[in-house]
């Protein structure tokens, strides 16, 4: 009997998975199960070019028909896993059918963050997660109308670059005192923060929103004590990993479905990666990573393990978001560092931040300079010590700096 | 559509249609050609989408950004034909092109 391989969920975890065990040798039967009507596609672009309207759908997946045909992949969409059954090895799916499985990979993702205030429900509030948010907040995607944006963070802002560039009158309101603080240092929420409110953006710093407020729907928003008129809002406070088939099942998670170097979680037929999990970080202490890197590296290393060659996660990590003509591109996670060093003129909007801990490369985060980034992500791999002060001068190039 | 040969390493043809306004790196991924990675999904942001472009088209294609030329730098075993296949936006005047796919992209 042929070993039978079991995915849930199908975003880039899952499209990579399926690549990398072929490509890796494993011979067995692969059933992918995702509750969109969709197989995997890239969420990347969803706020970005997608919303713009310049980027198809068709664009957006991320394989071909052809690709899962020739992968022996078999495609279950509109599903979703509702009971894992470890003793049974089985997966129950919403609508009754059982499936069996050999080895079990859970790539199930990450849920949007609902907001809790009054009026949460109101018509014309919107999320940005998958391909039908989108389509809905195009519907509404007009010149002239008043967004009111709910977050600073990535998600929050490209979506104001792209409302900007429609022709909305937009409003940011970020609870913290800063831009995007989860992910990036100061000074490049304080540049952000210049830029959007030079392109036409009302940022709202420290001021969490209330209610909402309507006749049926978004009529307005109630934030720090103000009134501000709005058409539609947009909500953009993060994600949740989807762990709940996993822990109803007994395996571990903290705020993300725990698995060892391998991709493994405690029970040895079940591998997780992605958004869902939470791995031990090259810099050895648990994390959880919303990227598109640490899905596919991680799908490519439980693929590993699979057809029995596994290997040790290490990768650095990396990120990026565009938003007007700034490409923001960020390596390593500078959580815990002493000293952060300036490369280039932020005024000639084309630098990068250099974190290091005990004068070893942590991170680098590049503003149109992707010399720096592509540097900065090998010295981080390589845990170089660097001289901060060459660094910092830009009169020497880059690639002279190590 | 536009008819656009892909040669790996080891000397494997596959010639797939590719859309105009794709890009040729979508092109190569939604085909199933192997060798292309394209981390980042086309935003300049990896370079692991690197080809060679076969010398005779080099003058057909657009001309590389300042941001496609950093980034090529950090390709593996660049040559004067390098592109970063997710920067050619294809069009019906590269009917017949030839690309050439490295060893390997990291």
């Amino acid at each position: 009997m042929s070993h039978k391989l079991l995915i849930v969920g199908a975003g880039q975890a899952a499209a990579q998975a399926v690549q990398s065990l072929r490509t890796e040798g494993f011979d067995g039967a692969i059933t992918l199960i995702g509750e969109e009507p969709y197989g995997p596609y890239q969420r990347p672009p969803l706020s970005k070019a997608y919303l713009l309207g310049t980027f198809e759908r068709e664009r957006l997946f991320l394989k071909s028909d052809a690709f899962y045909r020739e992968a022996d992949c078999e495609l279950l969409l509109n599903c979703r896993a509702a009971v894992l059954h470890r003793a049974q090895k089985t997966v129950e799916l919403a609508d009754g059918r059982r499936l069996g499985y050999d080895t079990l990979l859970l790539a199930t993702g990450t849920r949007v963050r609902r907001l809790k205030c009054p009026g949460a429900q109101l018509v014309g509030v919107h999320y940005l997660r998958d391909i039908a948010d989108v389509d809905e907040l195009r519907k509404i995607f007009i010149t002239g109308k008043r967004i009111a944006i709910v977050g600073g963070g990535f998600i929050g802002l490209e979506v104001a670059a792209v409302a900007v560039k429609r022709g909305l009158q937009v409003t940011v309101f970020e609870a913290m005192d800063r831009l995007m603080a989860r992910s990036v240092s100061r000074p490049v929420s304080e540049f952000f923060a210049a830029e959007h409110t030079r392109a036409g953006v009302k940022l709202l710093l420290r001021t969490g929103v209330e209610a909402i407020e309507g006749n049926g729907k978004v009529e307005r928003l109630r934030a720090g004590g103000e009134t501000y008129d709005a058409d539609m809002v947009l909500v953009g406070i993060g994600v949740l990993p989807n762990d709940e088939l996993a822990t109803h099942a007994g395996l571990a998670s903290q705020d993300g479905i725990v698995v060892d170097r391998h991709g493994r979680t405690g029970d040895p037929a079940i591998f997780a990666a992605g958004d869902c999990t939470r791995h031990i970080g090259r810099e050895g202490s648990a994390i959880r990573l919303e990227c598109v890197q640490n899905a596919i590296d991680q799908a490519k290393y439980c693929a590993l393990a699979i057809a029995g060659k596994p290997r040790n996660y290490s990768e650095v990590p990396w990120f990026w978001s565009d938003q007007y003509d700034l490409k923001l591109q960020i390596a390593g996670i500078a959580r815990q560092t002493d000293h952060a060093v300036l490369r280039g003129d932020p005024y000639s909007r084309k630098f990068a931040i250099f974190h290091l801990r005990d004068g070893v490369i942590a991170a680098v985060e590049s503003i149109n300079a992707a010399p720096d980034y592509m540097l900065g992500k090998k010295w981080i791999g390589e845990n170089l010590r660097i001289d901060p002060g060459r660094l910092a001068d830009s009169s020497i190039p880059i690639k002279q700096i190590a | 559509m536009a008819k656009i040969t892909f040669i790996t390493h080891d000397g494997k043809e596959q010639t797939v249609d590719v859309a105009p306004g794709w890009s040729l790196m979508e092109g190569a991924v939604k085909n199933h050609v192997s060798g292309i990675d394209a981390d980042c999904g086309g935003a300049c942001a990896c370079a692991t989408c690197h080809v060679y472009v076969d010398p005779a088209w080099l003058p057909a294609l657009p001309p590389k950004t300042d941001i496609e030329d950093a980034m090529l730098d950090f390709a593996l075993v660049t040559a004067p034909n390098s592109r970063l296949s997710c920067q050619i936006r294809v069009t019906s005047e590269l009917d017949g092109l030839v690309v050439r796919i490295p060893v390997s992209q990291h």
